[in-house]
């Protein structure tokens, strides 16, 4: 596999208030290869925002370490750190473009800090903001852009001083639903030409499921599960990750103790009319209970949760028959949703 | 009582009240203005905290604020003597004005500088900006329109606390002010001089107003 680029040890993060210790991330162990677009993801206090500010140094970590291609970031003087960071840059949630600087302004920021001549700074402006498709709106202030234009003008800004790394702090949670898959297209798009590895904090399994490679489960402070997103997917081993992963709702109340199945589906078959057959197969009818399917990572993802037959025999034939198809099936017990 | 010696006496006054005004103002930012941005990084919240710097400047600025102006002006006569060379006049009046408009200029800046949003500042420092680049390449220019208000505030009040400055012959709008209205029982002219502070208070709050709008680019 490919080499790491950020590696976390054993890290721990406690905030001390004034009449209690707040253990906000406990025992963190982490491995990001190049190339990587990976996903944290957790429920909100859970801790990822913190773990993402670990990963450059905004917050200190009470413990541990963490090494950014080989360097160790938490031995490193304040001065020296700075100089790392502009090769790890961050987009938020809340986009934090300067409101007194218009996008093409804004961009070339960071190239102020780093020193880089006037005109060259502007001339990679332009480019950049071409590249996320808002060359027209340079001289706009940040009051005139849309929240998706706001976002595209900060990965702008992230991208300006040619990093290694991109973080992304909840950088889709403030967006409607068409905003966030044309700015996790964009994220994508950046991965696969610049080849900058991109870390994606998140609480929506949505975006992992859309641009993500590896993924990384956070609860309760700790790291619960973590690898590559179909194997989470197929088979979330943890509570935490079942919950991100089943279908959601008052539905799952329902599932428990009846017979049902959850039926992964992977490329090939999707396109292939499988629950259809089974019925036809089996001359019983089923009741699908939740299905979504989509296009992730260029194949078809999904899942179904479908209720069987009361009768065994029958059940059991579909169970098989879904199986052969080489799909990957499971009986759906006491999950909580 | 409109002859020239009295107009050209109330062009005298609106001159020196200016240049007290302004000269205090700017004095008074040249001190106040590091003091509001020291109590603003030091903080505990503040980019570099800093605990025993806050409290030390945040007693320094309450204590000289609540030292009413009057007794100020009269108990830094001696220090005003040995800055300019004497205690009476517009310059010397420069003095206890500067000295009383830094703290209150010093807050002014601190509450315009924290209007300025946290995540702007993380931004920054996640793009490896050191602390003296995080203020005048963020705070500031963020803050400005805010700060420009501010600065309306400020040379408003010096303007004010200048006139006050008259019962001690400080020069200006407020001494004639006192001298025919209070002495001498000349009331129109010190309706005059009052209609004068008016206009001048009034037009630079306008002309304050009118640059924090031009300068602000949020709307």
């Amino acid at each position: 596999m490919s080499e790491a680029i950020i590696e976390i040890n054993s890290l721990c993060k406690t905030f001390v208030t004034k009449d209690r210790q707040v253990n906000a991330l406990n025992n963190i162990n982490l491995t990001i290869n190049k190339g990587d677009i990976f996903g944290i993801i957790g429920m909100s206090g859970a801790g990822k925002s913190t773990l993402v500010r670990c990963i450059n140094m905004l917050e200190k970590p009470t413990e541990g370490t963490v090494f950014f291609d080989g360097t160790d970031l938490t031995k490193l003087s304040a001065k020296k750190l700075r100089e790392v960071r502009r090769s790890m840059s961050m987009i938020f949630q809340q986009f934090n473009l300067m409101m007194q600087r218009t996008a093409e302004q804004n961009i070339c920021f960071p190239m102020e800090l780093e020193g880089v001549d006037k005109k060259a700074a502007k001339e990679k402006a332009k480019e950049l903001l071409k590249m996320v498709g808002l060359e027209d709106r340079a001289k706009a202030y940040p009051s005139q852009l849309s929240g998706g234009q706001k976002q595209r003008v900060a990965i702008a800004r992230a991208l300006a001083t040619n990093p290694k790394v991109l973080l992304c702090d909840e950088a889709t949670s403030a967006l409607d639903p068409k905003t966030t898959t044309s700015i996790l297209k964009l994220l994508k798009d950046i991965n696969k030409r610049l080849g900058i590895t991109i870390i994606i904090i998140t609480h929506q399994m949505s975006v992992i499921e859309e641009i993500c490679n590896r993924v990384a489960i956070i609860a309760d402070s700790q790291i619960a599960e973590c690898g590559r997103v179909e194997d989470i997917f197929y088979k979330p081993q943890t509570a935490a990750a079942q919950k991100l992963v089943y279908p959601e709702g008052k539905l799952t109340d329902k599932l428990i103790g009846k017979r049902c199945m959850r039926i992964v589906f992977d490329g090939n078959s999707s396109f292939e009319p499988v629950i259809a057959n089974m019925v036809l197969e089996c001359k019983a009818p089923v009741n699908i209970m939740y299905a979504d399917t989509k296009n992730i990572d260029g194949k078809a993802f999904g899942q179904m949760v479908v209720q069987l037959p009361q009768d065994e025999n029958l059940a059991k034939k579909m169970f098989s028959y879904v199986k052969a198809k080489g799909l990957s099936v499971e009986e759906v017990t006491g999950y909580v949703g | 009582m409109w002859d020239e010696a009295t107009l050209n006496m109330l062009v005298q006054g609106v001159v020196e009240t200016l240049y007290m005004t302004i000269a205090s103002t700017a004095f008074g930012y040249i001190i106040g203005m590091p003091i509001g941005i020291l109590l603003v990084t030091s903080a505990k919240d503040g980019i570099r905290p800093c605990a025993w710097l806050f409290k030390t400047l945040d007693v320094i600025v309450n204590i000289t604020r609540s030292i009413p102006f009057l007794i100020l002006l009269v108990a830094v006569m001696p220090f005003t003597k040995t800055i300019v060379g004497t205690s009476i006049g517009s310059t010397a009046t420069i003095v206890p004005l500067t000295l009383s408009a830094a703290p209150f200029i010093a807050r002014l800046v601190e509450s315009s500088i924290k209007e300025v949003d946290k995540g702007i500042i993380e931004a920054a420092q996640s793009m490896g900006a050191s602390n003296f680049k995080i203020i005048y390449k963020v705070m500031l220019p963020e803050a400005k329109p805010s700060l420009i208000v501010g600065s309306a505030i400020a040379s408003t009040t010096i303007l004010g606390y200048s006139a006050m400055a008259g019962f001690v012959a400080g020069g200006g709008l407020g001494t004639i002010a006192i001298n025919y209205g209070f002495y001498r029982y000349e009331k129109e002219l010190m309706f005059v001089t009052v209609a004068l502070l008016v206009i001048i208070v009034q037009v630079m709050q306008a002309i304050g107003m009118k640059a924090a709008g031009i300068s602000d680019k949020r709307k």
